[in-house]
């Protein structure tokens, strides 16, 4: 079994179709929706997290992939801005994974990525606009 | 024996002065004890940066050849209101000010992208905002309209004017209510879901200097890059809390109003911030030495975070409304810091948003202009309102 965070994005063509059940009955895959906003009509974007065997991701991503959804891995859509942060440490409570956590010796914040749900709550909260979503 | 500033300032001019951060000093003072260590050290230095809102600039914006009254007229910078109600040239921004068409909370939470604390931060940072200004007119000042880009070079002045700075210690906030809420104090999740403060605590200037004994009007500081003054003490200044006995108050109490020369700062210590369904404010990074003149400034420099105290306080119905219990408990800075307190049976984690490691920084940076020799201490030339039961030595 192996797991995959991956941001999908929807065209609008797509956006009315059930893709999600189709890769769990045709593809065998678990999906856990970690985060979702899609519009009818509009574009729609979907956090993920993947988990199957090898052959049923690949064949899942290539059954998303040829179907016009845009495949991302997950680390790639939070920014945080290094030169931006002020290790306020407004953001480390406000974190669900401890991706945001600061050194309480340096009393630096870092971010790993690895940890990143991309739950987005950081965005909001961060005073200095020092966490951005990545837009290609 | 007693020093002086004098014989402090002496003391930096031939480089022989000794000088500790606040964090530094409170190891010496455990080793040498306080007594020697107020003997040998000569200052310790200060530093806090962190979201002020009460902050702002005077700008004096130079006439063009045919002049005009901006006083009783309207004006802008980058959409953002300015205060008109000076003399011709003089306005004044403040660091909460919106642009007429922000939305505000009408899209609740509001996002306040933009405000006074960013057109200030462009400013210092070398850029130009669009001036427009109406006026109506007058035989002395007869024009009745710009527009035009300006920046720090066009004025003839540019003051940093904050009138509440630097609070001397500050309320832990939580959420008792099922839903979430968007604060200056941050967004607290519902149901005591977690805890925000806003302090450097042993780093902070007016926790160092408990009853005011140092710093007073007048008083050298360095504020946001270059040296600001002590200009009064802050609006709210409340020198009449509970104090424990290390003479800390247990809330707010003291503030500073801080000057400065905004054309001197520098944009890593003066931030444009966004606090999501509240507002927009400005951190502000303020350093202040504390001379050692005698063995009680060396006792209040070396307090430490687990003898500084917070009170925690409801900010979905006490903070806003005055209804239902004023204080959910009190807690130590070096609890805070630890990242989880404990209030009615829950573990609550903490936030901050006075950077640790920013003040740290400023404390540091202020010891070293010191001992370069390029930063002299100043007596105060007046002080600020202190405790009246000290006053009256009753305490």
């Amino acid at each position: 079994m192996k797991k995959r965070k991956v941001v999908l994005s929807f065209p609008p063509s797509k956006v009315e179709e059930p893709i999600i059940y189709q890769l769990i009955t045709d593809y065998g895959l678990k999906v856990n929706i970690l985060r979702a906003t899609i519009d009818p009509g509009k574009q729609g974007r979907m956090v993920v997290e993947l988990s199957g065997h090898n052959s049923q991701l690949s064949h899942g991503l290539n059954f998303l992939e040829g179907g016009g959804v845009n495949v991302e891995p997950l680390a790639q859509k939070i920014q945080h801005l290094e030169e931006r942060c002020t290790s306020c440490t407004a953001c480390v409570p406000i974190c669900p994974t401890e991706a945001l956590d600061v050194n309480r010796e340096s009393w630096i914040v870092s971010y790993d990525a690895e940890k990143c749900v991309a739950c987005l709550y950081c965005v909001d909260v961060c005073p200095y606009k020092a966490v951005e979503i990545y837009l290609e | 024996m007693a020093k002086t500033i004098q014989e402090i300032n002496e003391k930096i001019r031939s480089g022989s002065v000794v000088v500790f951060t606040a964090e530094e000093i409170i190891d010496v003072a455990r080793k040498k004890g306080v007594k020697k260590a107020a003997r040998e050290v000569d200052v310790v230095t200060t530093g806090t940066f962190s979201p002020m809102c009460s902050s702002g600039a005077f700008f004096n914006i130079k006439q063009q050849k045919e002049k005009m009254k901006l006083g009783g007229g309207w004006a802008t910078l980058n959409d953002v209101p300015i205060y008109a109600g000076l003399a011709a040239a003089d306005v004044y921004i403040g660091a909460t000010a919106l642009p007429g068409d922000d939305p505000r909370n009408n899209n609740y939470p509001g996002k306040f992208r933009y405000g006074g604390a960013h057109v200030i931060e462009e400013l210092v940072s070398g850029k130009k905002v669009l001036l427009a200004g109406v006026a109506y007119g007058t035989d002395c000042y007869p024009k009745k309209k710009r527009e035009q880009w300006i920046g720090l070079e066009d004025m003839n002045e540019a003051i940093l004017f904050n009138p509440r700075n630097c609070y001397q210690n500050y309320n832990v906030a939580v959420n008792l209510s099922d839903k979430p809420i968007y604060t200056y104090m941050g967004m607290l999740k519902p149901n005591l879901g977690n805890a925000n403060y806003c302090s450097a605590g042993q780093l902070s200037p007016l926790m160092n200097d408990p009853l005011y004994r140092s710093i007073g009007i007048g008083t050298r500081v360095f504020l946001c890059g270059t040296q600001g003054y002590v200009a009064w003490n802050g609006t709210q200044h409340n020198p009449d809390l509970p104090r424990l006995e290390n003479k800390t108050p247990r809330a707010g109490a003291g503030t500073l109003t801080l000057i400065g020369n905004l054309k001197e700062m520098d944009p890593k210590w003066l931030r444009a911030v966004t606090y999501t369904g509240y507002g927009v404010s400005l951190s502000v990074a303020v350093g202040v030495p504390i001379p050692i003149l005698d063995e009680e400034m060396m006792k209040f420099v070396a307090v430490t975070d687990a003898e500084l105290k917070a009170p925690v306080v409801d900010y979905s119905s006490y903070y806003p409304t005055g209804e239902g219990e004023a204080k959910l408990g009190e807690v130590t800075y070096a609890e805070l810091k630890s990242g989880t307190i404990e209030i009615n049976g829950k573990h609550l984690p903490t936030g901050c948003f006075s950077s640790y490691s920013k003040a740290r920084e400023v404390a540091e940076y202020l010891k070293d202009t010191i001992e370069n020799g390029d930063f002299l201490l100043t007596d105060s030339v007046g002080s600020l309102p202190g405790p009246a039961i000290e006053k009256e030595g009753l305490s």
